[in-house]
């Protein structure tokens, strides 16, 4: 009998690849290997063993570690001193979460719902452009803009918010000297860094939502408010909960914008840095490490309640 | 079911008068005009592109026309959103709402309204079960099958008592036993409601069967209206002819050689009869000789595609078991009866 097609070249890489067809799973656990030797040992091992470290304790005087298992450390993220920290940090990432839901949403529903190919690729390119220049230079370029002498000073006075703007500085806790040294800029300058990554989820979960869907509400009965409410916003949740992941965990864990635009009170990050540096208080710096996952571990748990994951 | 009322005297349920709606340079409606009765089944029929979904979309209040006006029920609703406007729709893909449960879907509606929560569930409830889904209000609309989901979509279509139900090509993604029952129980459904259905198909059989009048659709406009058996017997251009159902196309001369008036006209391929050799002639029939080019066997018909010595095509339908000894290449005698010519007005 005549082949019907010409018939392969034999050789070890094709009966290779015949088995890896055949057997998809050892495929699989080929194509998993490196990232699951990387996250599963270099990085999680890496993490527990530190985190481990939450339960030892630190001589005083000889500044030792001490490893016997301790709840001392743990307890002393309740110290009144510490416990400001973590207030503080949460108040911040939470504040810093919602600014940027709020401004990324409208931008993400226009980008999913009524730009066209060009204009959406003008805006991919426009979220994403800020993220190819360096992290510092955008923090120091904020410092310049938020100066008392700064760019936003010299516009509210010219636009006479100049007054509006010395009574927001007055405020006890959100304002300061000038905003380039008080909460208000700290949040402005992360809610811009971290913009994008809660506007592309967003993005993403509101290109999902049908349009017949949002037509069959309003074809229903309900007005656009309505629609909004009870379908967009619960579709586009899961979104808006993956961007709230990025923008409050990484403001959780960073430490360079509160010592650059912030007040002399740290935050965790800082906390974690001086800590585990010049302190060399090992222990303590591992218990301010679990909060932030603790912290996510319970965002999550809520936002699960709330049937935020419920369309997914 | 109220075909023989006259449109021009009663209230119109939906009515259009010169409705345009472009897109770009893409003429989606070039000029629609049209009246849907009270509780009548309406069907606009046409292939794709050719202009019903977006009159349907235009009384569903999803478009506004560029020129002309509509009205439901006597009352102008041009400008008017669609949740401002008693019609509803069962969508293509259904659009259930994937959060909520089935009967938060379907009490959709209901809520909007500021409906309580006890008597929307009480109300959801009856739905379903108008529906044939009694016990399904917890599912998610995930769970279910692709015509329970077309239920769903009807039930929740309806909870809000519209004036006018939209059907887009509801039937389009069901298998064709579950679309066969789905006709009929929709057919009774809107005998029992006694409501105006709109129905967008590109499916004539599921059109004819259904529909108490049929408007055929080509290019953006509506090129016939009638009942599905004037539709059918009378097709008034070739389009029509060809797209509602099947039809051999006669010129004027062709017409007139097998005895009906000079003008172009429409023979359905049911309408031929094969002769068996040495019969006589029924009266009123012409008979053709002719060679097979070509057979198909269909179930219950036979598909005879012949040419006559004259070079006339014609394709003619016979009882699968009567074409006994026929094969490509041999001959056939046809009977044609002049009076199944059907003049139409136009050839185009």
């Amino acid at each position: 009998m005549r082949a019907l097609v010409a018939a392969p070249h034999e050789g070890t890489l094709r009966h290779l690849s015949d088995l890896l067809v055949r057997r998809h799973n050892l495929l699989v656990l080929i194509l998993l290997m490196p990232p699951l030797l990387w996250l599963g040992m270099v990085y999680l091992g890496s993490l527990f063993v530190f985190l481990g470290q939450s339960i030892f304790s630190i001589d005083e005087f000889a500044g030792t570690i001490v490893r016997k298992p301790t709840l001392a450390t743990l307890a002393e993220l309740f110290h009144p001193a510490n416990f400001d920290i973590l207030i503080r940090t949460v108040s911040i990432a939470a504040a810093v979460t919602l600014l940027c839901a709020i401004i990324g949403f409208p931008m993400a529903y226009y980008a999913a719902r009524y730009a066209g190919p060009r204009a959406k690729a003008a805006f991919y390119l426009a979220v994403m452009m800020p993220l190819w220049s360096s992290y510092l230079v955008k923090i120091y370029g904020w410092k310049l803009l938020l100066a008392k002498e700064g760019a936003i000073g010299w516009i509210a006075g010219r636009l006479g918010l100049g007054p509006a703007l010395e009574a927001w500085l007055a405020l006890p806790l959100v304002g300061g000297p000038s905003l380039s040294v008080s909460y208000t800029g700290m949040v402005l300058v992360f809610t811009y860094l971290w913009l994008p990554f809660m506007i592309l989820p967003m993005h993403a979960a509101l290109e999902r939502v049908p349009n017949s869907l949002i037509e069959a509400a309003g074809d229903l009965g309900a007005s656009p408010g309505r629609t909004f409410r009870t379908i967009i916003l619960p579709l586009a949740l899961p979104g808006v909960v993956a961007g709230a992941i990025f923008t409050f965990s990484l403001t959780l864990g960073d430490y360079i914008v509160p010592q650059i635009i912030g007040t002399s009170a740290l935050v965790l990050g800082q906390a974690v840095y001086t800590l585990q540096g010049t302190a060399g208080n090992i222990p303590l710096a591992a218990a301010f490490s679990l909060v932030p996952i603790l912290v996510m571990a319970l965002f999550l748990t809520l936002a699960k309640k709330t049937g935020a994951f419920d369309a997914l | 079911m109220h075909a023989n009322i006259d449109p021009a005297l009663a209230i119109a349920a939906v009515r259009f008068a010169g409705v345009v709606r472009h897109f770009g340079a893409v003429k989606a409606v070039d000029g629609v005009d049209l009246s849907i009765l009270p509780g009548e089944f309406f069907a606009m029929l046409g292939p794709s592109g050719s202009g019903k979904t977006t009159c349907l979309r235009l009384i569903a209040g999803f478009e506004q026309p560029d020129a002309g006006h509509i009205e439901i029920f006597g009352e102008k609703v041009e400008g008017l959103p669609p949740y401002r406007r008693a019609v509803n729709t069962v969508f293509q893909d259904y659009a259930l709402f994937p959060h909520l449960s089935v009967g938060d879907n379907v009490a959709y509606g209901l809520r909007v309204r500021g409906v309580g929560r006890a008597e929307r569930d009480k109300q959801a409830r009856e739905a379903l079960a108008m529906v044939k889904l009694t016990g399904m209000e917890s599912r998610r609309p995930a769970q279910l099958s692709g015509g329970q989901r077309q239920r769903v979509a009807l039930a929740r279509a309806l909870i809000v008592r519209p004036k006018v139900l939209l059907l887009d090509e509801p039937l389009g993604a069901l298998d064709l036993k579950l679309r066969e029952e789905m006709q009929l129980e929709l057919k009774g459904l809107q005998r029992t409601l006694g409501l105006s259905f709109v129905f967008v198909t590109h499916d004539q059989g599921e059109a004819l069967s259904m529909a108490d009048r049929v408007a055929v659709f080509n290019e953006g406009r509506i090129v016939q209206v009638g009942p599905p058996e004037e539709v059918y017997e009378r097709p008034r251009t070739r389009f029509v002819a060809g797209f509602v159902g099947s039809a051999n196309v006669l010129s004027a001369a062709e017409a007139q050689a097998l005895g009906a008036p000079a003008r172009p006209s429409s023979l359905r391929p049911e309408k031929i009869a094969l002769m068996s050799a040495g019969a006589s002639a029924p009266t009123g029939a012409v008979v053709l000789d002719a060679a097979i080019v070509d057979v198909s066997y269909q179930g219950p018909v036979r598909r005879i595609t012949a040419r006559t010595p004259g070079g006339l095509v014609l394709v003619a339908a016979v009882p699968a078991g009567q074409a006994g000894a026929i094969e490509r290449g041999g001959p056939v005698r046809l009977a044609v009866r002049s009076d199944a010519l059907q003049p139409m007005e136009s050839e185009e």
